[in-house]
């Protein structure tokens, strides 16, 4: 009888650590293998246009000439920019042609970085930090804010295009965590902007959602009025006055004794 | 309910804050003394020097006596050759380090950490495959602490693991399971769920259950490296790394069987052999593969009466470990098609079984009605030396001398034996520089020699140029032309490819078989000469004149001399003893000449064939074949034959007897010492008999090569001959994997 008692406390135990049960692992990046859809196939012409094929040439002039593979990911972000944010098959097909080695190799690069985006995103790509501080401080309400306002599912672009919510890794933001960035592709590959937007609640996430959907651009940096940058609440609480200098530095205190 | 969570309160107090030094997760380092670090040190195993013989019977070379240092395994001092790692230093030393992403003929991963051993003076275990043994380095393999690192690493690749060994494919010859019989816990503490994994496609030969991967990417590494497709890839990142093609795509080699050998788990399995039988119900039989001219070393696992699968060999100078995919799933083609009563042609067209004595009385009885210059033998590509030397044998007793062997051509040329084999030998072809290939496609014709020539591009660098037909390959090469008169500008010197070939220190030369059917083929192999004389391709410490053949038959076919008296034989024969021979062009035969088909497989010599005679194939007999570097190796019984089959050679013997010219053997003992009065190096068993005479003593030729293109001796990379056309896997792989 006790055996089986512990046998079910055990399994309480568990159920209670296991917060999602069934899918235990989500990514934050898409999946690690190719499904054809009409908007990214191979078949899809794709090519770099006239002023990334100047930038091309000069990405690959870094790196000698029998090491072009090098070039990999800095290619494959400008093909990102190029595409709106997020790269489809062909394009990495073309940086493979590129770089000349097989398309496999680009591949397990882009599925490599979760900064490369394999499915399509929003003109506004939200990414929330998931990392533990902003985990503490409440990131999964944030997301789960954003997502509710905009009605999509993670990864998910919203049936206007603008917006897709994803999650990032630790973007070193903890001090004002919690804090999401926005990339902005509105303004094509040569407005490109990459925004931070810290010491978020869950209200003022959905306000600069709202604000990108007016075409604002809500101020960058923290959001809490009483802070300026990464300072204090209410002003500096250290280092008031001017610095006394090290002690050793004193030449004049030295030469007096 | 109350009474349950008042007991079970009791017990978690009692069991985690009561007594926290017994917890209730009980260690997994089976090492007690670990716990105590006083007691490891008291019991560490004093350093015994044990005569211990390398793993494997490894072979240490020491190309440069400057370059041994010596190191410590486990207090045993060995000497090994400079930038040995340290895993090899370990294997030279008798002891076999665990590992799984290591794989001696792939480059070194490092990324399973299965190898972890001590050495002195580094603070933590090192991955032995991946470190430099340098000299003094005083390695330990079975410390508490290189056990406990193992363990370690077992548990974390367990954790993962599906461990659904009852209903996976690998199970019993699996790397997983077997080491973690000696590093493994027998209860893991992960209690989250597993990682799963979408199974690929990868074509009808290798089925994936990628969920069992452990991400040790030697499939990856074989396909970049060895098959030179890079289709293969690690996706992904952490615990969601999974290896992939990304896009749906076949893995279209004509290696990819060999990933099955190399997963050490059961994510890549053998898809025909899918649940058919366990690795331990299989009788292994050590036999050759017929397939080609390479003479591959397989082993052919049967069951009862039934070959279930075919698996490599190791034999350094042939095929290294590896297998092409004919070779090793061919097998089914055996089961199916077989012919396994003789069987007469009636009036009406159709064929009737008849008995033995029948059927060799009518073969004796017509063959003696018929004019000696009217018999013809046509020795198939499947035959082995004993049967050829038998049926030669018998067609000269009834004074005919029109026996050839097809795929040798119309007219072969056996007086010079160095004019047929591979002189530079399979394994030679890695020292070499510059390729030339006239008229061959390597890549279909013989894969394994393929897989050398690629092995050679890739670590000399070297130059490959090819004249013929446009094909596939997969190395870098130049494309000359498609016709002799390439041949001639590059013997002449008016080719850019002539200064390569000059300056080369190696050269090879490798003409394919199919130039043996070309009506030029007198002026194009004197072309080929005149470059081999020219660039110093024949020296004394260097042959690199080849012939690539086709077929397993062919290279003992013209030892024995099959070479017809008249070209135009078959045009004119009454009788033709078909011993095998499908693929020979029966058009021009005559309407009222008896043909009788001696095989074991329906095939399109059935056709037009007056009688059958069944025989066995060569997984049912033992006999004698010479593969295309001039290596004569022998393949022995592993299964029963089918129905009423008979060995080749002893149909022929017993048709001797009831023509009443009895051949003077009755054992294969007999026929082989005839053989050796022939063909004494096809006696030499497994060992390379290189040619005496080099070709030039050929006479001068005044023919003059044509311009008609090199056109491809293979059509179908897996449709070759009457076995693997009977082969339903083959026709699956026709129809999904050629280009």
């Amino acid at each position: 009888m006790f055996g089986r008692l512990a046998a079910q406390r055990l399994n309480e135990i568990r159920t209670a650590f296991r917060r999602t049960p069934q899918a235990s692992r989500s990514f934050s990046t898409a999946l690690n293998y190719h499904i054809d859809s009409p908007d990214n196939n191979p078949d899809l012409p794709w090519e770099f246009n006239d002023t990334n094929k100047e930038k091309v040439k000069e990405i690959l002039s870094f790196y000698p000439s029998n090491y072009k593979q090098s070039a990999v990911i800095p290619l494959l972000d400008l093909a990102q920019q190029q595409n709106g944010g997020w790269l489809p098959v062909s394009a990495m097909n073309a940086v493979a042609k590129v770089i000349e080695v097989a398309p496999i190799r680009v591949y397990e690069v882009a599925t490599f970085y979760t900064m490369f985006n394999r499915t399509k995103v929003g003109k506004y790509h939200l990414l929330v930090c998931g990392t533990t501080p902003c985990m503490i401080r409440g990131s999964r309400g944030i997301e789960e804010a954003i997502l509710k306002h905009l009605g999509v599912k993670r990864n998910e672009v919203t049936k206007d295009g603008l917006f897709s919510v994803g999650e990032m890794e630790c973007m070193g933001c903890c001090v004002n965590a919690p804090m999401m960035t926005v990339a902005d592709y509105s303004n094509g590959s040569e407005g490109y902007k990459y925004n931070y937007y810290e010491d978020l609640t869950p209200k003022r996430a959905v306000e600069i959602v709202e604000a990108f959907r007016k075409g604002e651009k809500p101020q960058r940096g923290t959001q809490n009025p009483g802070r300026i940058n990464c300072g204090p609440e209410g002003g500096n609480t250290t280092l008031l006055g001017e610095p006394k200098a090290p002690p050793c530095r004193d030449l004049d205190a030295c030469s007096a004794e | 309910m109350g009474l349950g969570l008042l007991a079970s309160r009791a017990l978690r107090s009692s069991r985690i804050f009561r007594n926290p030094t017994n917890s209730v997760l009980r260690t997994i380092v089976s090492t007690p003394e670990l716990n105590n670090a006083d007691a490891a040190a008291a019991t560490a195993p004093a350093p015994v020097p044990s005569d211990r013989s390398p793993v494997g019977g490894a072979r240490v070379h020491f190309p440069n006596p400057d370059d041994v240092i010596e190191v410590f395994v486990d207090g045993y001092p060995v000497k090994i050759p400079k930038g040995m790692t340290v895993l090899q230093a370990c294997e030279i030393a008798g002891v076999d380090i665990p590992r799984f992403c290591y794989h001696s003929r792939l480059s070194i991963a490092g990324n399973c950490r299965m190898c972890l051993v001590e050495v002195e003076k580094s603070p933590k275990p090192v991955a032995s495959c991946a470190m430099p043994a340098l000299p003094g380095m005083k390695i330990k393999t079975d410390t508490p602490i290189a056990k406990k690192a193992r363990e370690g690493v077992m548990e974390f690749l367990l954790m993962n693991h599906p461990l659904d060994c009852p209903i996976c494919d690998q199970g019993g010859e699996c790397d997983l399971q077997d080491q973690s019989m000696a590093f493994g816990s027998d209860r893991g503490r992960f209690t989250e769920m597993k990682r799963s994994v979408v199974d690929k496609n990868l074509g009808p030969l290798v089925k994936t259950v990628m969920t069992r991967c452990i991400q040790c990417t030697r499939c990856v590494r074989f396909a970049t490296e060895v098959a030179g497709t890079e289709d293969l890839g690690m996706l992904g990142r952490g615990s969601g790394e999974e290896i992939g093609t990304y896009v749906e795509k076949l893995m279209t080699s004509e290696l990819s069987g060999n990933v099955i050998d190399i997963c050490p788990v059961g994510a890549l399995t053998s898809k025909p052999f899918a649940f058919k039988a366990r690795n331990w119900e299989l009788k292994g039989t050590e036999s050759i593969d017929v397939t080609d001219a390479v003479g591959s070393n397989i082993r052919i696992d049967s069951r009862g009466p039934e070959v279930m699968r075919v698996v490599p060999r190791l034999n350094e100078d042939i095929n290294e470990e590896w297998i092409s995919d004919k070779t090793r799933f061919f097998y089914d083609g055996l089961k199916r098609q077989r012919l396994n009563d003789p069987m007469i042609r009636g009036a009406d067209g159709r064929f009737k079984a008849v008995s033995w004595r029948d059927a060799l009385a009518i073969v004796a009885e017509v063959m003696h009605q018929i004019k000696p210059e009217e018999i013809v033998g046509v020795a198939g590509k499947l035959s082995d030396a004993e049967s050829m030397m038998a049926l030669k044998d018998l067609l000269n007793k009834m004074g005919s001398d029109n026996i050839f062997c097809e795929g040798n051509g119309k007219q072969p040329n056996a007086d010079l034996r160095s004019g047929y084999i591979m002189n530079t030998s399979i394994s030679g072809l890695e020292k070499a520089d510059v390729f030339l290939l006239v008229g061959t496609q390597p890549r279909v014709e013989a894969a394994m020699v393929n897989a050398r020539i690629r092995k050679t591009v890739r670590a000399n660098n070297a130059k490959v140029g090819y004249i013929g037909a446009a094909a596939d390959f997969n190395y870098d090469h130049q494309h000359l032309g498609t016709d002799p008169q390439t041949l001639v500008e590059i013997a002449e010197g008016r080719h850019p490819f002539s200064s390569a070939l000059k300056n080369a220190k190696n050269p090879v030369i490798i003409v394919g078989a199919g130039v043996f059917d070309r009506e030029d083929k007198d002026a194009v192999f004197a072309a080929v000469d005149t470059i081999a004389k020219n660039n110093n391709v024949v020296r004394s410490d260097w042959n690199g004149l080849n012939v690539l053949l086709l077929n397993a038959a062919q290279a003992a076919a013209l030892d024995l001399g099959l070479v017809p008296e008249s070209e135009k034989c078959i045009d004119s024969a009454k009788f033709v003893y078909l011993m095998g021979a499908d693929d020979v062009s029966l058009d021009k035969l005559p309407d009222d000449a008896f043909v009788v088909y001696q095989g074991h497989h329906g095939d399109r010599g059935v056709y037009r064939a007056n009688v059958i005679l069944p025989a066995s194939a060569f997984t049912e007999k033992e006999g004698i074949y010479e593969n295309t570097e001039g290596c004569a190796q022998i393949t022995l019984p592993a299964v029963p034959t089918v129905g009423d089959s008979r060995d080749d050679w002893k149909i022929i013997r017993a048709l001797s007897e009831v023509a009443g010219i009895g051949l003077p053997y009755d054992s294969l003992g007999a026929i082989r010492s005839r053989i050796g009065t022939v063909a004494p190096n096809l006696l030499e068993l497994d060992e390379r008999t290189p040619a005496t005479f080099s070709t030039s003593l050929r006479p001068e030729v005044s023919q003059k090569v044509s311009s008609t293109p090199f056109t491809p001796a293979v059509e179908n990379f897996y449709m070759t001959d009457a076995i693997t056309r009977a082969s339903k896997i083959m026709a699956q792989c026709s129809a999904l994997l050629r280009k």
